[in-house]
């Protein structure tokens, strides 16, 4: 069963012209849903008599909104626009109460004006050169505060928050294995079916292994779960902290004389520099296992020889230096978060806004540093 | 009660709300009539707002109905609440505006969405709405370029934008200076005389509760339910029940007193 309408869009408008003056007699409901209808009719009904005077009769009206009301006060404008009287007559107390509350005065007012940004090319550019400095300083205030937080928990172990590193330890790690591993398993196996089909044309298929557990260790593994952890949990770390700003529990925490960065985002850090490392090594392992599905089903090799041969191209070093990677990934991606997330100001548009540019400014000092990783330890090396 | 007006047009029937165990109310029977505005009180926690969220369909009681126009808006379809959400509008604690949208696209999103309007038709509503709660010109701001009082006032032009049958309003001046509260009182009023509108508020403003109640009603944390119900007249000055009386009269309840015994 429908819910039955307070009012239906039955309605009359029944002209009387007597003279030069025409008469119309409304009957029945006026308001939402059939205002084009009758204002469309009305103009259509004054058009076709053209007469000197109209008179609109509200004696026979059931129902009106004060949507209908405000047509019925700019079909009376329209028609006296045209230098034609209008007047409208047998309006009930019910009826003036509703037009009591359209005042003129409001539909007349211009908008106030709201301070728009100029779309002049050179300003905009301007502006968004100063942003980016702006954002830069921060950044590097941030990091000044968190490092001096971080020292400070480290000569204060009592000042950490252990239950939360663990809490974020869980989300970030625990919760991120299936897919890190998946992940993992199919960038091992597109390495290894890639490099086979290359090396097959010279009869080095016994390479394939050593590449696929090179490349793993050394570059995609830590580059690949650091862009999951950036997905997963910068994002995540920047909304939460976000949110807390909005609601105000970052200026509480200040009141109650707490710095937001030991509180919220130390933890936070420290719990992704120890799991990063571990997704990492996880992440290796896999790709690894991924290799091997196609070394042991497309070239012929056993798992004893795939596995001696992965193990002979990389190094103690390779290794080490994959962890110290991902640690300052996963600092990078942590501390982004965070920082973007103490920028938001207001409301769920600038939530969203500071979340997305914890990703990308994430993914790209990723980048950057994985580069900065690539040319000191050719160097080291 | 308004002058001439008996006719129920939401009937809440024998409703419970247990979340768990915690039984919230239990057999609550409440009656809204046409044209009024109807109160409901009660301490934090007596389920005021659960109440609304029912009302509104936001929300499954365990048990019982809330009937409108012979519509179990309980277990109505999503046609039925759809259509039942045409004929009420509500403003939330918070105003609930969209923050990324100016207060003119907040104000036309029910209207684009309902009706057919043309735009110029839709955007005389929207100044028609804003001159109502006092707010002509703010068309372009967005809810973060507002005081907490026009956002209220905004948030009862959007609810107000399809001229609703009721209107429900949860702690309408909550958080607000007197001033701007006795602003809101007056525009709902207004709105209730000048229009019809039949209303369901939420609220502890004792001040706004005796200006602006047809009917009060009670809920109480102990008794699971309805303790008392009337003009706010009738309960403040004519009620026995100490619970009902210590609301009114803004006074602990006597065994309250007696708890605090420090100093003695």
């Amino acid at each position: 069963m429908d819910i039955e309408q307070e009012w239906s869009k039955f309605y009359k408008i029944l002209p009387e012209k007597k003279e030069k003056t025409l008469t119309l007699y409304l009957q029945g409901d006026f308001g939402l849903k059939n205002l084009n209808e009758f204002t469309a009719k009305l103009g259509d009904l004054v058009d076709l008599h053209k007469p000197l005077e109209v008179k609109i009769d509200f004696s026979g009206v059931t129902y009106l909104d004060s949507a209908a009301a405000l047509a019925f006060i700019r079909m009376e404008r329209f028609i006296k626009d045209k230098n034609v009287d209008c007047l409208l007559l047998n309006l009930t107390d019910e009826i003036k109460g509703i037009f009591s509350v359209i005042y003129q005065r409001a539909l007349a007012q211009k908008p106030f004006k709201v301070k728009t940004k100029p779309d002049n090319f050179f300003v905009e550019l301007g502006e968004a050169s100063i942003a980016l400095v702006k954002d830069f300083i921060d950044v590097i205030e941030f990091v000044g505060d968190l490092l001096f937080s971080i020292a400070y928990a480290i000569t204060h172990p009592r000042s950490i928050r252990v239950k939360d590193i663990f809490f974020y330890m869980k989300r970030a790690g625990v919760d991120g294995l299936p897919i890190v591993g998946l992940i993992s398993v199919l960038i091992g196996l597109i390495i290894a079916f890639m490099s086979f089909l290359q090396l097959k044309q010279i009869g080095a298929n016994i390479y394939v292994p050593s590449l696929v557990s090179f490349a793993m260790v050394r570059e995609l593994g830590p580059i690949m779960t650091a862009i999951l952890v950036a997905g997963r949990s910068g994002s995540a770390f920047a909304a939460e902290i976000g949110t807390m700003v909005v609601n105000e529990e970052v200026d509480a925490l200040k009141t109650m004389g707490f710095d937001p960065i030991r509180f919220l985002a130390v933890p936070k850090v420290l719990a992704a520099m120890i799991v990063v490392p571990i997704l990492t090594i996880y992440s290796a392992l896999f790709g690894v296992f991924g290799g091997m599905i196609v070394g042991v089903t497309g070239l012929d090799l056993t798992i004893n020889t795939y596995l001696t041969q992965s193990l002979k191209a990389i190094s103690v070093f390779d290794i080490v230096t994959s962890l110290i990677k991902a640690a300052v990934f996963a600092a990078l991606i942590a501390g982004i978060g965070c920082q973007r997330g103490f920028k938001v100001r207001s409301g769920a548009q600038d939530v969203g806004k500071f979340t997305t540019s914890a990703v990308v400014s994430a993914i790209f000092l990723i980048v950057m540093a994985d580069s900065i990783f690539a040319v000191t330890l050719y160097y080291i090396r | 009660m308004p002058k001439g007006v008996s006719e129920a047009i939401i009937a809440v029937e024998n409703l419970t709300a247990r979340f768990g165990n915690n039984t919230v109310f239990e057999g609550v029977n409440l009656e809204v009539y046409k044209g009024e505005v109807l109160v409901v009180v009660g301490e934090s926690g007596c389920g005021k707002s659960t109440l609304l969220k029912i009302m509104i369909g936001l929300q499954k009681p365990s048990e019982g109905r809330v009937m409108f126009r012979g519509v179990d808006v309980v277990s109505a379809t999503s046609e039925q609440l759809h259509s039942y959400r045409q004929n009420i509008g509500v403003l939330f604690q918070s105003s609930a505006l969209f923050s990324s949208m100016r207060l003119k696209e907040n104000i036309a999103l029910p209207l684009e969405e309902y009706t057919s309007l043309n735009s110029s038709m839709i955007d005389m509503i929207i100044k028609m709405k804003l001159g109502m709660v006092n707010l002509a010109g703010y068309e372009n701001h967005y809810p973060s370029e507002l005081s907490g009082g026009m956002k209220k006032r905004a948030g009862i032009a959007r609810a107000m934008a399809l001229d609703p049958t009721v209107l429900f309003l949860d702690e309408l001046s909550a958080g607000l200076d007197p001033v701007t509260a006795v602003e809101l009182d007056n525009l709902i009023i207004k709105t209730n005389e000048a229009l019809g509108t039949t209303m369901v508020i939420v609220t502890h403003e004792l001040e706004s509760i005796c200006k602006i109640a047809h009917r009060v009603v009670m809920l109480d944390k102990n008794a699971k339910g309805i303790i008392a119900e009337g003009s706010p007249t009738q309960l403040k000055e004519k009620a026995t029940d100490p619970r009902v009386r210590s609301f009114f009269l803004r006074q602990l309840p006597e065994s309250n007193d007696k708890d605090s015994s420090y100093g003695e």
